[in-house]
């Protein structure tokens, strides 16, 4: 046995990431994990706010102030928009799976219109959510 | 030269080393949360600032509360093996990939108990 490791074989890279020109179909796949992992983490407030719910008026009150406070409501913003997108995108994935949309300029075109829709229809809701201010009774 | 089919070569091959299963239960899991993430959503806007008795009341209602407990069934169960296909493309290591996807599995199961045992609490309470 010789102690000389037989010379590793230059084997053909896969070229890295900053080496494409980023067509906006890369940017709307990378969102799509991306808003994955941010809506596993907000049902973590969704659950604070339902077990807070469930154990009573002063544990309510808590997530309340905290939810409500100015850092609170970005956080839920993004949430809400994360939502959205993932939802909107995933529907477009479901397509795919189905063959359909696969041509490179209806992708382009659809990625947009999902960045668009998820905008609209976030700051929608938000709108609608502040003009009932509270809650509907 | 090798006598082993294309097939039995591919199989066992991928990060996760089988999964169509998996695949289509996170298709299963996709398309119905398109129907209740809306409702979800719906809800979020009409009661998500409301005060407690109304978003109380809101909640026990039986449509409402039958509606959540599908929500939170169905969205932890697609978090679930979601959040196992990112651990499987990003974690080499097989100790720390095991551990990682166990907690993963663990969180979504504790995370469905949790929300039905709370709208169960809050729907029986009235
Ligand atoms: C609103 C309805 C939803 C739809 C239609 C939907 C659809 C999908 C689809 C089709 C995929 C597979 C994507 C792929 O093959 O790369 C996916 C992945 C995923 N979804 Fe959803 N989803 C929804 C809601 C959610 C929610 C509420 C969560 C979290 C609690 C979530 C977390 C994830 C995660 C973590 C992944 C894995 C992402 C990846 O592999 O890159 N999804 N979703």
């Amino acid at each position: 046995m010789s102690d000389s490791k037989p010379a590793a074989r230059e084997r053909p890279l896969s070229p890295h990431l900053q080496i494409y020109r980023w067509p906006v179909t890369m940017a709307t796949s990378i969102t799509h994990r991306i808003t994955g992992v941010g809506n596993a983490l907000g049902t973590v407030l969704v659950l604070w706010w339902l077990v807070a719910l469930a154990t009573g008026p002063d544990a309510y009150a808590l997530v309340q102030a905290v939810m409500g406070s100015i850092p609170g409501r970005l956080i839920l913003f993004g949430f809400t928009l994360s939502l959205v997108y993932h939802m909107l995108n995933g529907i477009r994935h479901l397509f795919w799976d189905a063959g359909i949309g696969f041509r490179v300029s209806t992708a382009s075109v659809v990625s947009v219109i999902i960045y668009t829709l998820a905008l609209a229809i976030t700051l929608g809701m938000w709108a609608a959510a502040y003009a009932l201010g509270g809650g509907v009774r | 030269m090798s006598l082993r089919t294309p097939l039995s070569k591919a199989r066992g091959l991928g990060s996760a080393k089988d999964g169509v299963g998996h695949f289509i239960g996170q298709r299963a899991t996709a398309i119905a949360n398109i129907p209740l993430v809306t409702c979800f959503l719906v809800s979020v806007v009409l009661y998500g600032a409301a005060d407690y008795e109304t978003a109380r009341a809101y909640l026990a209602h039986p449509v409402v509360t039958i509606l959540m407990g599908l929500f939170f069934v169905s969205i932890f169960n697609h978090m679930r093996l979601g959040l196992q296909v990112i651990i499987e493309d990003y974690v080499a290591n097989d100790g720390s990939r095991l551990a990682l996807v166990l907690l993963v599995n663990f969180a979504a199961f504790a995370a469905v108990f949790s929300s039905l045992f709370c709208l169960a609490r809050i729907s029986f309470a009235g």
